[in-house]
């Protein structure tokens, strides 16, 4: 679909892509977590010197910048959305294949929110502060996109 | 148990439609032609390439157009040693910001037909354009520049655009 264009200009269409994909390495927080969710489909946070448990964990504490040891605890696999966004449209990498919400989770345990999709049939089924759970695909292989999220009363 | 997961990987794909404006399209059907054109600001005279419609600092249209000639000054380059696409040339290749004669802005290209480790700062050099059966609006019809053979340029003609 394209916006109307005056004479003389030129409209390309251009895809940028990264062949294959781009692969990163996650560094041990993030590794932790990732295996976490692939063996034992369990969320993790990292707790913080002052208790506060972050999701996902980081390596280094934000506000100290002191590292954050080796304190890590189950969350979940309930929360909290605290904000959220309709996707009528998904495009071809988003996480699912119909629409679906991005939200904000805060899982039970958690200080801060984890970014993930939320699988509610309709718009209308989302609120914020509504509860929702994690759900593991059958075969896990340590991604993000290994779970999803949906509404739990 | 398996090994911890170590790695991940995204896909990254962007698809979307770029239209180039009035001063950008002029420009590309001029590289068809052979023709480099820039714009000048009618308030601080400086000439912009490519044309781009109007003056980033004085925020006014830039409506001359300036020819530019095929000859400029290698400002800034790098030698690219690793083949990260199958589209990029053979490594070791150079790619360079090319001051233009009479530009106020250098041009990005690939430096060829010399060895990769000659290119130098100040270094002269001159367009190779495609064959004009092969040029599209596109800044590849500029097949690469090359030395020109002039003696190097002073550091004080390019050092204001580095």
């Amino acid at each position: 679909m394209s916006a109307p264009v005056a004479d003389g200009v030129l409209v390309e269409r251009h895809v940028l892509d990264f062949p294959g994909g781009y692969t990163r390495s996650v560094g041990p927080a993030i590794g932790r977590f990732l295996t976490s969710v692939r063996d034992d489909a369990q969320l993790l946070g990292v707790r913080l010197a002052d208790g506060r448990v972050l999701v996902p964990p980081v390596e280094y504490d934000p506000s100290t910048s002191a590292a954050t040891g080796d304190d890590f605890v189950p969350v979940g696999p309930g929360g909290e959305v605290t904000t959220w966004t309709w996707v009528a449209r998904p495009r071809p990498e988003h996480p699912l294949d119909h629409p679906f919400a991005f939200a904000l989770i805060r899982l039970d345990g958690a200080d801060t929110s984890l970014l993930h999709a939320v699988d509610a049939g309709k718009a209308s089924a989302m609120r914020s502060g509504m509860r929702v759970i994690a759900r593991f695909a059958d075969e896990r292989r340590g991604h993000i996109a290994d779970l999803w999220f949906e509404p739990h009363e | 148990m398996s090994d911890p997961v170590t790695t991940i990987n995204s896909p990254i794909h962007l698809e979307y439609e770029i239209n180039a404006g009035e001063a950008a399209s002029r420009f590309l059907r001029g590289l068809v032609e052979g023709k480099i054109l820039g714009q000048r600001c009618p308030e601080c005279g400086k000439v912009y390439v490519p044309a781009r419609g109007s003056c980033p600092v004085d925020a006014v249209p830039t409506a001359e157009e300036v020819e530019l000639p095929n000859t400029g000054t290698v400002t800034t380059f790098c030698v690219v040693n690793i083949a990260f696409s199958d589209l990029a040339p053979e490594v070791p290749y150079v790619c360079a910001q090319v001051l233009l004669d009479g530009a106020d802005l250098s041009l990005f290209g690939l430096v060829a037909e010399m060895p990769a480790d000659e290119v130098r700062m100040g270094m002269r050099v001159e367009a190779v354009w495609l064959p004009p059966e092969d040029r599209t609006t596109s800044l590849t019809a500029i097949k690469w520049f090359r030395p020109s053979g002039e003696p190097d340029a002073a550091y004080a003609t390019y050092k204001e655009y580095l």
